[in-house]
């Protein structure tokens, strides 16, 4: 459908991705073909089921990005729908305003109304959003019903009438083939740019993400209002086609055949909910004798997918079509390759911690630290289990807020900042516990950590920006280079889940350099590695060093440590117990009783 | 009209209150927020009205048998929805599959049941006007379930392993709690607490397939004012929101009712997340 992403692809020496082969780019010519044939060939009742499914997939291509990508369980997208149609069917009976006009209002208001349906996922999870947005749909019903002099209540009112020759079954058949075309594309265009990569994030590693610099409010929030634009549409076309709308239309039952819909073709994807969308649209009409069991049969059908198929019909086509590859281990590192990565990277910035007290409960996690980290040099910093080096990095990174001390990075004073921003300012992290996005391939993990330099607006992406895409080829450069500079070239195809726990390490410190950060802070980065392993990770820090960037390492590895560090810093119990020169501080006689041992 | 208010609040209330129970005593042992507790409640009116209204069984038994098809519904809820997906409870996958079991037997009531209500019969007959039973069995069966919960947990053996299991499963795992089976039996009884809203409010609710949505939209307001998991919240939250609800209906008119409620919910969960007696914050780094 866009050629500007193959060529993106060619221009490079990476592995392609296996979505966007051309083979999938004849089956979408194909499958357009088809459906513009389509009224040739049936008669008007089948034509009509179509025109259903494609004003369905205007909505449903909105709310694969809520449940698929940014995966906030919203069940109560029916109300989106019913605003789009009575916002539409109200101004064309009662202002007569020209039918496009009321279809683009319609869209205004989805948009309105999508920003505030997405509201309280930013504070709520699960079962809570969920009701929220049930609530929604079922007040919606409601207010139609009850304000009689806007909505002509139970007895209903018009739908908008399109102007000739879109008025006809086959006209209007395709505007809303056209209105699908339009909510594949933004959906496509979103899905695979770096906000479609930041939603996955935020759905399956949200500390990652933060970590990573993607804005999750901001992020969240335009994503739902771009698919309250398409479900208000949506909405519009839906009272078109219905001639006539009740507040009867508008049931839970078809909310929940929405969420079927996205989650039986698999969620996160585009092709599998697309079919989803089709034969949910086709089965009550080959099932008519099934009529009264249909809300029944909706309801075993949503169960039988969670419990048996939860990756739906694109995980199957998946298995039949994409050949997946095993982990190979890594490579060779090319540490060489960073240059690129790191270029033109940001003003070196110094790293500095004064009086820093942090208390969970009674607990002094960290006790009045002082710590300055200086670009090109590594810090070690190190101490027993439970001294508070993780919480440190946590207060560095903005994941917890210190009580009392300050924090200042270049200029800047950390204190207020939330940790998204501090990732803009370029402090870069890894964590204990490798944190990847199990479902990106191992390149697009890379390519989140430049999530904040992409200048393209989301709605510039959404509508195909050529400079988004430029920007994009960029990055997926950058990644690739980081990638070869740890050592996992030939493993960027895979998903991030496939990798081991080793090599999930080394993915995210190449995530981090893709953010050319200032700073990089290490948690533990040798854990578990073999000594091949922790020679090359040495290679690696050594060189990023050379590169300028300031780097804080927490590591029980204490060999690594003094022979990597410039400068260690020993805690214990939540205080500095020494600092100094490796060479001094090894040979400290508190460090060796607290904590080397003799 | 305050005092029909007060008193017709203070009903509902209470309804709301035993379905906020029931959502609490899932909760407890599984972690898990049902979409079901409502759907109970429906049991408790639909059968309690079959029973009694239409197959004329003695109260006692029309009770039992009430009783028992939410019970066994309880149990097939944790069997089909819950068990399979506790697993990747972090995924939030029961909010689908407890919809999925609460719209399945919603459909099989509206089918079998119709979708029109039908009155709840008298149960005692007694009282009339506001002293109506209808008035006051709810609250009567609402604060016997409470305290009957209270003693239960604290005076008896297996509220106790109840307890543990609600704190840590894994843990009283290990101390030879068999925590698989308590999860089951505190489904059973989340079935039992529910329908009783359902069975002794029924003469107000009346017998309707579609009063499940309601209650379960209804119900977890208290536990969303509450906090999950406290049953004094759920208490205090019901009867707030019944009175609220029946004011509302007086002085803005009953379609109304819902937009005031949604509005109050939706505040309250913004404001605090956790409810005002609810826990704190798990870490998440």
């Amino acid at each position: 459908m866009m050629p500007t992403g193959l060529e993106a692809i060619a221009s490079t020496d990476l592995p392609p991705l296996t979505r966007q082969r051309p083979r999938a780019l004849w089956a979408a010519a194909a499958v357009i073909g088809l459906a513009v044939l389509l009224p040739a060939g049936v008669n008007q009742y089948w034509m009509q089921i179509g025109t259903l499914a494609f004003v369905y997939w205007v909505l449903i291509a909105g709310l694969d990005l809520i449940i698929g990508y940014a995966g906030q369980l919203a069940v109560g997208f029916v109300g989106l729908l019913a605003i789009g149609a009575y916002t539409a069917s109200i101004l064309c009976e009662k202002a007569s305003w020209p039918a496009f006009a009321a279809l683009a209002a319609a869209g205004a208001a989805g948009a309105l109304f999508g920003f505030l349906v997405g509201l309280p996922s930013l504070r709520l999870k699960g079962f809570y959003f969920a009701m929220t947005t049930l609530g929604f749909s079922t007040i919606v019903t409601q207010v139609a019903l009850g304000w009689e002099r806007l909505t002509g209540g139970g007895i209903g009112l018009p739908g908008p009438m399109f102007p000739a020759p879109l008025d006809s079954p086959v006209g209007f058949y395709y505007l809303a083939l056209g209105m699908a075309l339009l909510a594949t594309y933004l959906l496509r265009n979103v899905a695979f740019s770096n906000f479609g990569r930041g939603l996955v994030a935020v759905r399956d590693a949200e500390v990652a993400a933060e970590a990573m610099g993607v804005p999750i409010t901001r992020l969240k929030l335009v994503t739902f209002t771009l698919s309250g634009i398409l479900a208000g549409m949506a909405g519009a076309l839906f009272a078109a086609r219905q001639t006539y709308i009740t507040p009867d239309a508008f049931t839970f039952d078809l909310s929940v055949l929405f969420f079927i819909m996205v989650l039986i073709g698999g969620r996160g994807r585009i092709v599998g909910p697309m079919i989803g969308t089709l034969i949910l649209t086709l089965l009550p009409e080959i099932a008519a004798p099934l009529v009264m069991w249909s809300n029944f049969l909706y309801a075993v059908l949503l169960l039988l997918v969670v419990l048996i198929v939860p990756g739906g019909i694109a995980a199957f086509l998946e298995r039949l079509f994409v050949k997946t590859a095993k982990g190979e281990g890594l490579d060779a590192p090319a540490p060489e390759r960073l240059n690129a990565v790191l270029g033109q990277h940001a003003s070196p910035k110094v790293l500095t911690l004064q009086g820093v007290a942090l208390h969970f409960g009674g607990v002094r996690a960290l006790d009045g630290v002082d710590v300055a980290v200086r670009p090109g040099t590594v810090h070690g910093l190190i101490g027993p289990n439970g001294s508070g080096k993780t919480t440190l990095l946590n207060a560095v990174s903005g994941f917890y807020a210190a009580n009392s001390g300050r924090i200042v990075f270049g200029e800047a004073d950390l204190a207020a900042r939330p940790s998204a921003d501090r990732a803009a300012l370029g402090i870069a992290r890894t964590f204990q516990t490798p944190r990847v996005v199990g479902n990106l391939s191992v390149l697009e993990n890379a390519m989140l950590g430049a999530y904040r330099q992409f200048t393209t607006s989301f709605p510039a992406v959404a509508l195909g920006s050529r400079h988004g895409v430029i920007e994009d080829r960029a990055i997926r450069q950058r990644a690739a280079d980081a990638l070869a500079a740890v050592g996992l070239r030939r493993l960027a195809h895979l998903r991030a889940e496939q990798l081991q726990h080793t090599e999930q390490r080394f993915l995210e410190i190449a995530r981090c350099l893709v953010m050319q950060p200032s700073i990089l802070l290490l948690d533990e980065p040798a854990a578990g590695l073999s000594h091949d392993e922790i020679e090359h990770l040495q290679a690696l820090i050594e060189h990023i060093r050379s590169l300028g960037v300031a780097i804080l390492l927490v590591e029980h590895h204490a060999d690594l440590v003094f022979q990597v560090s410039d400068e260690v810093t020993v805690l214990d119990v939540g205080r500095v117990l020494a600092h100094g020169a490796p060479a001094e501080v090894r040979i400290n006689p508190e460090v060796i009783n607290a904590y080397l041992g003799a | 009209m305050l005092v029909t208010i007060l008193v017709a609040g203070i009903a509902i209330g209470a309804i709301y209150a035993m379905i906020g129970l029931s959502y609490n005593m899932m909760y407890s042992t599984s972690k898990v927020v049902s979409f079901t507790p409502g759907q109970l409640g429906m049991i408790g009116a639909v059968f309690g009205a079959w029973f009694i209204g239409v197959l004329e069984v003695p109260l006692w038994l029309g009770f039992l048998g009430a009783m028992g098809v939410a019970v066994a519904y309880g149990f097939f809820t944790e069997l089909v929805a819950v068990r399979p997906v506790l697993k990747s409870i972090e995924q939030h996958l029961y909010v689908l599959t407890t919809l999925a079991a609460a719209l399945m037997i919603q459909q099989v009531v509206a089918i079998w049941w119709g979708t029109d209500p039908r009155p709840f019969p008298t149960l005692f007959g007694l009282g009339a006007g506001l002293a109506s039973e209808k008035y006051w069995l709810p609250v009567v069966a609402c604060f016997l379930a409470f305290i009957g919960l209270e003693l239960f947990y604290r005076k008896t053996l297996w509220g106790a392993a109840f307890i543990a299991v609600a704190e840590d499963a894994e843990a009283s795992r290990a101390l030879g709690i068999p925590d698989v089976r308590i999860r089951v039996v505190s489904y059973c009884l989340a079935g039992f607490i529910g329908a009783l809203a359902g069975f002794m409010g029924g003469q107000l609710l009346l017998a309707f397939f579609a009063l499940g949505a309601t209650l379960t939209f209804y119900g977890f307001v208290p536990i969303a004012m509450g906090g999950i998991g406290s049953n004094r919240g759920a208490l205090i939250g019901g009867f707030f929101l019944g009175i609220l609800q029946q004011a509302a209906n007086y002085f803005v008119g009953g379609v109304f009712v819902g937009v005031v409620t949604f509005a109050v919910f939706i505040t309250l969960l913004l404001l605090v997340p956790r409810g005002l007696f609810g826990s704190a914050v798990a870490r998440r780094v």
